[in-house]
C-alpha cells in the first residue's frame, strides 16, 4: 500500500518537496546544535525546559486525541466516524513521531538514549513516558495500516486487531495522563504541583486534537476531494466544544484557587504570565490573546447555529488551536520555571535556532503524515468509499 | 502462503530465537575483566548520611564568601566566565538570605541580613526529588547519603533540573573546557550536555580529606555524619538554632544553617 | 539483457565502490604497527601487555562503574599490587602524554574514544592555562 505514496500529482510532489527543503534547513541548524551544544537555544540554568518539551507536551496532546474517534465508533457504533478513524489514527502516529522527535533535539546527549532502556528505572515518570509513548505509537500504527490493509483488500477488519483498539483507548488517556505526571509530582514547581494538571491536559487534549483533526480533514477535502462526511465533522465539533469549555473551566479553578487562597507561591506564575512579575512581563500579551481566543472560540462553538456553519467553524478552531497551543505550548513550561527557586524571574525565549529545529521536527511530522493520508485517500478511493 | 515456504520460515524463526538467548550470557561474559579485586579506601570515614551546617554568622566579608567559592571551582575545575550569564555552571555560590528562605518572609527582616548573603549549595536530601526523576540512574543516593552523579551515564534531559527544589543544578550548555581557568590534574572536566552539581567532595573523601569549601572556610563549615550522635556535627546542630531550605516540601535537606 | 545501459554501468560503478578500500592504498608505505612511548618510570602496568592491549577499555570502564557507582577506590590485580582507580591520577603518573602514547595507537586504528571531552590529558595540564 505504501506504493501509493509515491504517486500523485504537482501539487502533491511540490508539498512534499518543500516539507524535504524544511526538514533539510532545519537539519542544518540540528547539525549546529550538535556541533555547539545546547547553548544555541535560549535556555538557561533557571529556564531549563523551553520550546522544546513545551511543544512535546502539546503533541502528546494532539495524539491523544485520536481516542476521541475510536471511543464512539468501537464503543457507542457510531458509523458516521468510520470515513475518519484512519485518518485520526494515523494522526495520531504522526503526532507521536513529533513529540519523539521533540525529545531527542531537547536532549543534551541524545547518544545516550539508549540509557534510558539499558537502566529502566521505575520510580522516575519519564521511563513510564518512554514505555506509553512507544507503545501508543506501535499501537496506532498496527491498527490503523492493518484495518486500512484489510480494507483495501475488500476483507473485514482482522479479528486480532479489535483488543488492540480497545487497548488504545485508555493506553491514549494513560499516555497524557503520564505526561502530566511528569510536571505535576515535582515538588519544586508550584505552577505544576496540583491534582488538575491531569484533567487539564487531558481536556486541552480533547479539544486542541480533534480541532487540527477537522482542519487537516478540510484541508485534505479541498486538496484531495476526500470528504468525510458532515455529520462526523459536526459530532466532532460537538465533542470539542464539551472538551474546552471544561478545559476553561479547569483553568479558571486554578485562578480561583491561586487567588482566593492568596498564597504568594501559588499566585507567583499566574501574575508573571498575566500582568508581570519584578518587571518581567515577556508572556503577557501572548497569555491575554490566548484568554481572548478561547472565549471568542466558545463564543462560536458553543450554539449550534455558529458551530454548524462551516465558516465559523473553522474560525472558532484556529482560535482554539491558537488559545490552546500558547497555554501549553508556551505558558505551561515557561511558567513553570518562574519565578526560580530563589524567587527571582529569569525570563526565556526561543532562538532562531530552537524555531528553526522545531521546524524541522514539525516538517517531518508533517510528512509522515502526508505519506500516511495519501495512502488511506488513495485506498479508499480505490475501493469506492469516497462519496463523491 | 506455500506451506513448504511456511515451514521453512518457521524453522529459521525457531532457531533464531534459540540463538539469540546465548548471546546475553557470551556478553556479559567476555565484558567484565576476569582479573582484579576491587577494595574500599580505608582512609574514607564511613558515614550514614554525610551533612554540613553552614554558620551565616561566620561569613561577614566578601572574602569569606570567595574564598570558600573559589575553593570549590579550583578542586573541580568548573568553568568560569561563560558569557551567556543565563547558562553558568556553578555548585557553591551566594543567594540573598530571602532568595534562600523564600518561606521566611519577613518585612523587618533583621538588619544583618538585609544586604548579607547565605552560601547555597546541594542539599544532598534524604528523599531527593531529582533522584526519584532521573531516567537513567545518573543521578542516585550513595548509601552514605551523598547525592551523586554519573556523567558517563547522564543524557541531559535536565528533568532533575527542573524537580529540584533549591535551584543547586547547572547544565553543560557549552563544552566547559576553554573556560576552565586552572585545571586542577587530579579531577575531570564535565563535557557539554550533561548536568552537574555539588558531589560533597567524594574524591576528597575517598583519601580521607574534608571537602574542599570546608577546608578554605576556616571553620564557618562544619561536616559530618548526621546519624553519628557522638559527631561534630551533631554537637552543633544541639548547641545551635538551625533552619533548612524549604523544608515543607519533604525532601529532608541535610545542609544546615545557623542563623 | 533489459537495461542494459544502466545495468552495466551500474555494476562497474558498485565494484568500483566496493573494492575502493583495497586499491586506494596502492603505492604507499607498507603498515607499519604504532609505536606508542612507553613509560620510563614503571616497568609493569596494572595488569600484563598483551591482556591490557586487549582489554584496557573494559578495565576502565569497569573501573568508573566501581569508582563513580559503587565507591570503591582501590584495585587488587592478581600479583597482589594494589592501585587507585583513576584515569588521571593512577594512568596518566606513568603514561604521561596523550600523545604520544594514548593517540599513536587510537589514531592509526581510527579509535576515538571520547575519555578526553572530559578528562584532563598530562599535556593540557604542563602546556599551561
Amino acid at each position: 500500500m505504501l506504493e501509493k505514496a509515491f504517486y500523485g500529482d504537482k501539487k502533491y510532489w511540490s508539498w512534499v518537496i518543500f516539507l524535504l527543503v524544511l526538514i533539510g534547513i532545519g537539519s542544518g541548524a540540528y547539525i549546529y546544535q550538535l556541533k555547539h551544544g545546547l547553548m544555541v537555544t535560549g535556555m538557561g540554568r533557571d529556564v531549563s525546559w523551553g520550546f522544546y518539551i513545551a511543544q512535546f507536551t502539546y503533541f502528546v496532546g494532539v495524539a491523544a486525541s485520536a481516542v476521541m474517534l475510536v471511543m464512539p465508533l468501537y464503543l457507542h457504533n457510531y458509523k458516521k466516524f468510520e470515513s475518519m478513524v484512519t485518518l485520526g489514527e494515523f494522526m495520531a502516529v504522526a503526532a507521536v513521531i513529533i513529540c519523539l522527535g521533540f525529545i531527542i533535539v531537547d536532549l543534551g546527549q541524545p547518544q545516550r538514549l539508549f540509557n534510558v532502556l539499558l537502566h529502566p528505572t521505575p520510580h522516575s515518570i519519564l521511563f513510564y513516558d518512554m514505555i506509553v509513548l512507544n507503545g501508543y505509537l506501535l499501537i496506532n500504527i498496527l491498527v490503523a495500516w492493518n484495518n486500512l490493509h484489510a480494507e483495501y483488500k475488500r476483507a473485514p477488519h482482522p479479528k486480532w486487531v479489535k483488543p488492540l483498539v480497545y487497548l488504545s483507548i485508555p493506553w491514549a488517556f494513560s499516555i497524557h495522563t503520564v505526561t502530566a505526571f511528569l510536571y505535576q509530582g515535582l515538588p519544586a514547581r508550584h505552577y505544576w504541583l496540583t491534582a488538575i494538571m491531569a484533567a487539564r491536559f487531558l481536556a486541552s487534549a480533547f479539544c486542541s486534537g480533534p480541532a487540527i483533526l477537522i482542519l487537516l480533514c478540510l484541508i485534505l477535502k479541498k486538496v484531495a476531494k476526500y470528504d468525510p462526511g458532515k455529520e462526523a465533522i459536526q459530532t466532532l465539533a460537538k465533542i470539542i466544544t464539551y472538551a474546552m469549555i471544561a478545559n476553561v473551566f479547569f483553568f479558571f479553578l486554578e485562578v480561583f484557587t491561586a487567588f482566593y487562597s492568596n498564597i504568594p507561591a501559588h499566585k507567583a506564575t499566574l501574575i508573571y504570565l498575566f500582568k508581570g512579575l519584578q518587571g518581567h512581563g515577556a508572556l503577557v500579551g501572548w497569555m491575554w490573546i490566548m484568554a481572548i481566543s478561547a472565549i471568542i472560540s466558545l463564543i462560536i462553538l458553543i450554539p449550534p447555529k455558529f458551530r454548524n456553519n462551516q465558516e465559523l467553524l473553522v474560525v472558532a478552531l484556529i482560535l482554539l488551536i491558537l488559545a490552546t497551543w500558547i497555554d501549553k505550548g508556551l505558558g505551561l513550561v515557561v511558567g513553570g520555571f518562574i519565578p526560580n527557586p530563589f524567587d527571582h524571574v529569569t525570563e526565556y525565549a526561543p532562538t532562531i535556532y530552537e524555531l528553526l529545529i522545531a521546524m524541522m521536527v514539525y516538517s517531518i511530522g508533517l510528512l509522515v503524515l502526508t505519506v500516511l493520508w495519501k495512502v488511506t485517500v488513495a485506498v479508499k478511493r480505490e475501493i469506492g468509499a469516497i462519496p463523491k | 502462503m506455500d506451506n513448504k515456504r511456511r515451514n521453512l520460515l518457521k524453522a529459521m524463526a525457531i532457531s533464531a530465537a534459540l540463538g539469540l538467548t546465548g548471546i546475553p550470557v557470551e556478553a556479559k561474559a567476555s565484558y567484565l575483566p576476569e582479573v582484579g579485586k576491587y577494595l574500599k579506601s580505608k582512609k574514607e570515614p564511613r558515614a550514614k548520611q554525610w551533612g554540613m551546617v553552614i554558620d551565616t554568622r561566620k561569613f561577614k566579608t566578601k572574602e569569606d564568601f570567595e574564598r570558600v567559592i573559589e575553593a570549590c571551582n579550583r578542586a573541580h575545575n568548573i568553568p568560569e566566565g561563560i558569557p551567556n550569564k543565563k547558562q553558568e555552571i556553578k555548585w557553591i555560590f551566594e543567594e540573598d538570605f530571602l532568595g534562600a528562605f523564600p518561606n521566611q518572609e519577613n518585612p523587618f527582616l533583621a538588619e544583618r541580613f538585609e544586604n548579607r548573603e547565605v552560601l547555597v549549595l546541594c542539599n544532598h536530601c534524604e528523599h531527593p526529588p531529582c533522584v526519584r526523576v532521573c531516567p537513567t540512574k545518573a543521578t542516585f543516593k550513595r548509601p552514605d547519603g551523598i547525592v551523586m552523579m554519573d556523567f558517563h551515564r547522564c543524557i541531559g534531559c535536565r528533568y532533575c533540573m527542573a524537580a529540584c527544589p533549591y535551584g543547586s543544578r547547572s547544565f553543560n550548555f557549552r563544552d566547559p573546557a576553554p573556560f576552565v581557568k586552572h585545571k586542577n590534574p587530579d579531577f575531570p572536566t564535565r563535557m557539554r550536555g550533561v548536568v552537574e552539581k555539588c558531589l560533597f567532595c567524594y574524591e576528597r573523601l575517598k583519601l580521607g580529606e574534608m571537602p574542599a569549601c570546608v577546608e578554605a572556610s576556616n571553620g564557618a563549615i562544619i561536616f559530618g555524619d548526621l546519624m553519628d550522635p557522638n559527631s561534630e556535627i551533631r554537637k552543633v546542630l544541639r548547641e545551635n538554632y538551625t533552619i533548612r531550605r524549604k523544608v515543607e516540601l519533604g525532601t529532608e535537606p541535610c545542609v544546615y544553617y545557623i542563623i | 539483457m533489459y537495461d542494459k545501459e544502466k545495468i552495466i554501468p551500474g555494476l562497474v560503478i558498485f565494484f568500483f565502490l566496493l573494492t575502493f578500500p583495497f586499491w586506494y592504498n596502492l603505492g604507499q608505505a607498507s603498515y607499519e604497527p604504532p609505536k606508542p612511548q612507553l613509560p620510563t618510570k614503571e616497568k609493569e602496568c596494572v595488569e600484563g601487555l598483551e591482556w591490557m592491549r586487549a582489554n584496557h577499555m573494559e578495565l576502565l570502564n569497569a573501573w568508573r562503574n566501581e569508582v563513580v557507582r559503587k565507591d570503591y577506590a582501590y584495585y587488587r590485580n592478581e600479583k597482589g599490587k594494589v592501585y587507585l582507580m583513576s584515569l588521571q591520577r593512577t594512568c596518566m603518573k606513568c603514561h604521561t602524554s596523550r600523545e604520544k602514547f594514548c593517540k599513536r595507537c587510537h589514531d592509526k586504528f581510527g579509535v576515538r574514544p571520547y575519555c578526553w571531552d572530559c578528562h584532563i590529558a598530562p599535556e593540557e595540564v604542563s602546556n599551561g592555562q
